[in-house]
């Protein structure tokens, strides 16, 4: 048994190993995408023939604050030489935090096969595994993607109000200074754009990078994450859990774990987050 | 108002003659591979935590030197080999502040790091790049003050 299939995951196929990268580095079937916080990361070297996938330029919408919509979904897809049956494996920087949240983005299009690697490029690069400068460009598909699905993965601001109403668990993966209010962005950081600081009622404070190992960067098995989610935070198994954090990026790791690690049947992830909701009129708060 | 160091307005203008994202990436890469890290005789490991550029995730750290005209040189650490982005900064930052006049430093705008790295960059990572300018500021403003902040 592999070590990720050892894990217990509710869903192990969706973690890959950097071994099972290496050996499917000229698979036809499968695209490596990389997505980084960094912008020179990628360019300074990365998995031969992975591709770029850039949050703010690719994933977001340029005027709205809202992600990309079908039709530049399909250009992206096309431009990566991605089709349908493509298995994607997504990995980046910060413990995957930015390959989570590229992701989650292409669960809004329903692209099904879809893996992170387990570990991000910080293992691989520990590993001394190759790296290159070389930008791979593969020919232009037709991918034909559905219209975005915002309603499975997505939460919004009323969503939020619906769910704290119905007393459902919500989970603030920011940092426990931000959680309380003691401060309106993360330690060190000037004020990320928030008037006000605390969280949204109701919410559990889990930092996000509670769910890896910070040794390896590796996932934490099934166990030590039921440990913190479920008897530490009360989280249970089958609930519907919205999490947040300032724009909705920590959160999609979380949004991932639940999902894929531990099963949750229903996690959306309200990306409006912090910068949304501690700025909006008429919005309780806790602090 | 003064100006800003002469070198750093020469590099915001060599990066604006590159208005697409992959020229100025390339540009500012090869700015990064130039980095050389603070030499021996200035700073040993472990670096003293007040060097440390708060917020970097990057653990970039800023030593700077007395000259003999008072000026400050600025020398740099990047502890994580994956900060490739304050690499470039640190090696813009150490080629335009270092020896230039004080006031000029100082006078270095807050928005230095987008007019850089263009406006592509996640606030967090923007905040840590700025925070190596805030420091290299406050030496610079500690030496004016003549409170040496200089590293030996």
């Amino acid at each position: 048994m592999s070590d990720i299939k050892s894990r217990g995951y509710a869903h192990p196929g969706v973690l890959v190993s950097t071994q099972w990268v290496a050996d499917h580095l000229d698979d036809t079937g499968v695209r490596i995408v990389e997505s980084n916080e960094d912008p020179l990361l990628y360019p300074s070297g990365h998995i031969p023939g992975a591709v770029e996938v850039d949050w703010t330029r690719d994933l977001n919408d340029q005027v709205c604050r809202d992600y990309l919509q079908q039709e530049d979904f399909e250009e992206l897809m096309s431009r990566i030489g991605v089709t349908p049956d493509t298995t994607i494996v997504f990995y980046g920087d910060k413990n995957n935090w930015w390959a989570c949240y590229a992701f989650w983005v292409f669960q809004l299009f329903g692209h099904k096969k879809c893996k992170v690697m387990d570990g991000g490029r910080i293992k691989w690069e520990k590993e001394d595994r190759p790296m290159t400068r070389d930008v791979e460009k593969y020919p232009p598909t037709d991918y034909r993607a559905p219209e975005r699905d915002d309603a499975t993965h997505r939460a919004f601001r009323d969503q939020v109000m619906e769910h704290i109403d119905d007393d459902g668990p919500l989970v603030d993966v920011r940092s426990p200074e931000e959680y309380s209010g003691e401060r309106l962005h993360m330690p060190d950081y000037p004020n990320e754009g928030a008037l006000r600081g605390g969280h949204i009622p109701g919410a559990k404070n889990i930092p996000w990078a509670r769910a890896v190992d910070p040794e390896s960067g590796t996932f934490k098995n099934a166990d030590q994450l039921r440990e913190i989610y479920e008897k530490e935070q009360g989280l249970r198994s089958g609930d519907n859990v919205i999490a947040y954090c300032r724009i909705g990026e920590r959160s999609s790791h979380t949004w991932f774990v639940l999902t894929f690690l531990l099963g949750y049947p229903r996690v959306r992830n309200y990306d409006g987050s912090w910068t949304e909701w501690g700025n909006l009129v008429g919005v309780p708060i806790e602090k | 108002m003064a100006q800003i160091p002469e070198k750093l307005q020469e590099t915001i203008d060599n990066l604006a003659l590159f208005p697409d994202r992959a020229s100025r990436i390339e540009l500012l890469m090869a700015t990064a591979d130039s980095f050389k890290p603070v030499p021996e005789e200035v700073a040993k490991r472990p670096f003293k935590e007040e060097r440390r550029v708060k917020g970097c995730e990057s653990e970039a750290f800023v030593f700077p030197v007395q000259r003999e005209d008072g000026r400050l040189d600025f020398h740099f650490a990047v502890e994580n080999p994956q900060g490739i982005s304050a690499m470039a900064m640190a090696r813009i930052l150490q080629d335009s502040c270092s020896g230039a006049p004080l006031e000029q430093v100082i006078a270095v705008p807050q928005d230095i790091v987008y007019k850089i790295f263009g406006e592509e960059l996640s606030m967090g990572k923007n905040m840590g790049l700025t925070n190596m300018v805030f420091m290299v500021q406050n030496e610079a403003r500690k030496q004016q003050a003549g409170e040496t902040g200089s590293e030996q």
